[in-house]
């Protein structure tokens, strides 16, 4: 049976939003604030809008409860037009997240967070046991419901501002700077907060940025918009880092684009090479043997539980068995959970060619090295390796 | 009730003022203040008084009900609030005597002309406090409390109005400050008060300075009473202002 966008809203189901060349401009203004922009994002997905101020992003967010009226065009969430909904129920239905958080200084936090479900008639009891439940999930004591905003730290008002939006289970959020007013390393931490939670959640986001590093690590989807409101380049991460879709993505990147692709992946996430593997007390003519046309020029050591032992010499080799101690140390070795980004920079920093990945009970699983990083980042799989903002490693 | 009031008015008695022995000298001599005197003869105050604090609270209340009104209006159409705002305080500006006379002919003497002409005079600093306590209200709370759908009803009754509470609270208390010191000209539109203890007692027939120190001590006890109760007010509905922030 088919069932409704109504009702999948009532379950807190995300909800598809498609942009259709919706436009906005202001009266008298002489160029769009945002120009026919088509945007499809899926359900479930982090979508977020980035571009420098005054590029239309946050107009074009706002487009998608009403807060801006469209001019031309249409957002359909779910399947029904924003258009044929009357604004204030529309808002109800979608979580709405600002920089500057706008609690209400006259509520407490339990009150705060009750506003939605308290507009849409829920009863106190189920209000507050909410309130409560959400203080939970953003990992703040109920005690604090009681208190008023001003009470509160900047990255606790800004957790505070998250579970407001969530407080009626929207499918949809729209989110502007959530993150913009608190400092750097708050910042990241609220981030990866946020993705934890979405990992759980799964909502459809819109999320607007100016902040490059931002829009990567929280998007799956990365809308790049320029001034005029015109979409530059819609795509994931991974595309937009790898193959901007011209000089202005390009530049907006940032020249550093390739190790961003870097710290969006794991060790594991690449094909690793083979280094011909030794076994302790193995005879060396075997060894020597496999070396003849290997990946990896270099025989690793290998202990009975397969973990790396340390690299081969030639004076190691000469000898008549694997030696339990090679003259040169495994060191660095990498784990296969690693960021790339830092398994490259281990790699730098050690001035080694080869380093041994282990898994995570320390047994050998291949071996990265400078080369390898460099011919993925030139293939195709650069492109199409990638994974949801929520799966992705948290730097 | 408030005829009754006025009529009840324990105006100078000639002789029976002189009745006490040990005090007379005082009255006699006409001193500053001739405190036995005054409280022996407490009871003639006490009309003057409830007559004053019904003018003033009656005045503030109507001054305040008329602000709020006049305020929701120019929330929505915001082009009223300069006309508004300048009405009020050209009323502002007319002496209080004249607004009494002025009024006479039309609403007659008595203790109505009174309470139209403070009820005036309070609308100026209520609703100018009222438009600002409006106007200070961070546009943070206001867009993220559209933007979580309400209505502009919801808005205005659930948090602009609300946080304006604090503002509005401060225009009161000067209002009826000034109402309480205002309100001792009423009796020149016949409306009693404490304006009859100063100058029906203490100036018309002939200086009586006892009448007119006591008459102003009343006057500032109540003002500082009034006070006293809108500080009480102010910690009851705004508990967000008492808490110490982070």
């Amino acid at each position: 049976m088919e069932v409704g966008t109504a009702a999948r809203q009532e379950a807190g189901e995300a909800l598809s939003v498609e942009f259709r060349e919706a436009t906005k401009r202001y009266p008298g203004a002489d160029r769009d604030a945002v120009e026919r922009l088509s945007l499809e994002i899926p359900a479930g997905d982090i979508c977020v809008l980035v571009g420098p101020s005054g590029c239309g992003k946050t107009t074009a967010m706002r487009m998608a409860n009403r807060m801006v009226e469209i001019t031309e065009g249409d957002i359909v969430i779910g399947d029904r037009s924003v258009r044929d909904r009357s604004p204030a129920e529309l808002r109800r239905e979608i979580g709405y997240v600002i920089q500057q958080i706008g609690l209400f200084p006259h509520r407490t936090i339990a009150q705060n967070i009750a506003t939605v479900p308290g507009l849409i008639g829920w009863d106190r009891a189920r209000a507050e046991a909410r309130a409560i439940e959400l203080l939970e999930l953003i990992g703040l004591e109920p005690e604090l419901g009681e208190r008023y905003p001003a009470q509160l730290s900047g990255g606790q008002q800004q957790r505070v501002g998250v579970a407001r939006a969530l407080a009626a289970n929207p499918g949809v959020m729209l989110m502007d700077e959530p993150f913009g007013a608190v400092d750097p390393i708050n910042r990241e931490r609220l981030q990866n907060e946020f993705l934890r939670l979405q990992a759980d959640l799964g909502k459809t986001i819109l999320f607007v940025t100016h902040d490059i590093d931002e829009a990567i690590k929280m998007g799956d989807r990365i809308a790049v918009m320029r001034i005029g409101g015109r979409l530059a380049q819609y795509a994931t991460p991974a595309e937009l880092l790898m193959a901007p879709a011209d000089g202005f993505v390009e530049d907006f990147v940032g020249a550093d684009r390739a190790l961003k692709r870097l710290a969006l992946m794991r060790v594991s996430d690449i094909d690793l090479w083979q280094a011909p593997l030794a076994h302790v007390g193995q005879a060396t003519g075997e060894v020597r043997a496999k070396l003849h046309g290997a990946e990896v020029p270099y025989a690793l050591a290998i202990d009975s539980e397969r973990r790396p032992l340390g690299w081969l010499s030639d004076a190691d080799l000469r000898q008549e068995t694997v030696p339990a101690r090679p003259d040169t140390s495994p060191d660095p070795v990498l784990d296969e959970r690693d960021v790339m980004r830092d398994a490259l920079s281990d790699l730098l920093q050690a001035e080694t060619r080869y380093a041994p990945v282990v898994d995570g009970e320390g047994r050998i699983a291949g071996v990265l090295s400078v080369e390898i990083i460099s011919e993925f980042l030139t293939s195709d799989e650069a492109l199409t390796e990638e994974h949801s903002a929520a799966e992705r490693p948290l730097g | 009730m408030v005829g009754a009031l006025v009529s009840v008015v324990p105006l100078a008695q000639g002789d029976g003022f002189f009745r006490e022995r040990d005090e007379a000298d005082c009255v006699q001599s006409n001193d500053t203040v001739c405190l036995d005197w005054a409280l022996d003869n407490a009871d003639r105050y006490v009309s003057p008084t409830l007559e004053h604090l019904l003018l003033v609270g009656v005045s503030v209340a109507a001054g305040l009900v008329i602000a709020l009104g006049l305020s929701v209006l120019s929330h929505r159409r915001r082009w009223l609030m300069p006309a508004f705002l300048a009405t009020t305080g050209v009323i502002y500006t007319i002496p209080s005597i004249a607004l009494f006379l002025l009024l006479l002919p039309i609403s007659g003497r008595g203790t109505t002309t009174a309470l139209i002409a403070l009820t005036l005079y309070t609308l100026q600093i209520i609703y100018r406090n009222i438009v600002t306590g409006l106007a200070n209200v961070p546009d943070a709370a206001k867009d993220a409390g559209r933007g979580m759908g309400m209505t502009d009803r919801q808005l205005f009754w659930r948090v602009e109005m609300p946080l304006a509470v604090p503002e509005i609270i401060a225009g009161l208390r000067i209002a009826t400050v000034s109402t309480v010191a205002i309100a001792t000209l009423a009796v020149f539109a016949g409306a009693g008060g404490l304006g009859d203890v100063i100058y029906t007692e203490g100036v018309q027939a002939g200086v009586f300075k006892t009448a007119i120190v006591v008459g102003s001590a009343i006057a500032i006890a109540m003002a500082i009473a009034f006070d006293v109760v809108y500080i009480g007010a102010q910690r009851l509905l705004s508990p967000w202002r008492q808490v110490r922030p982070v």
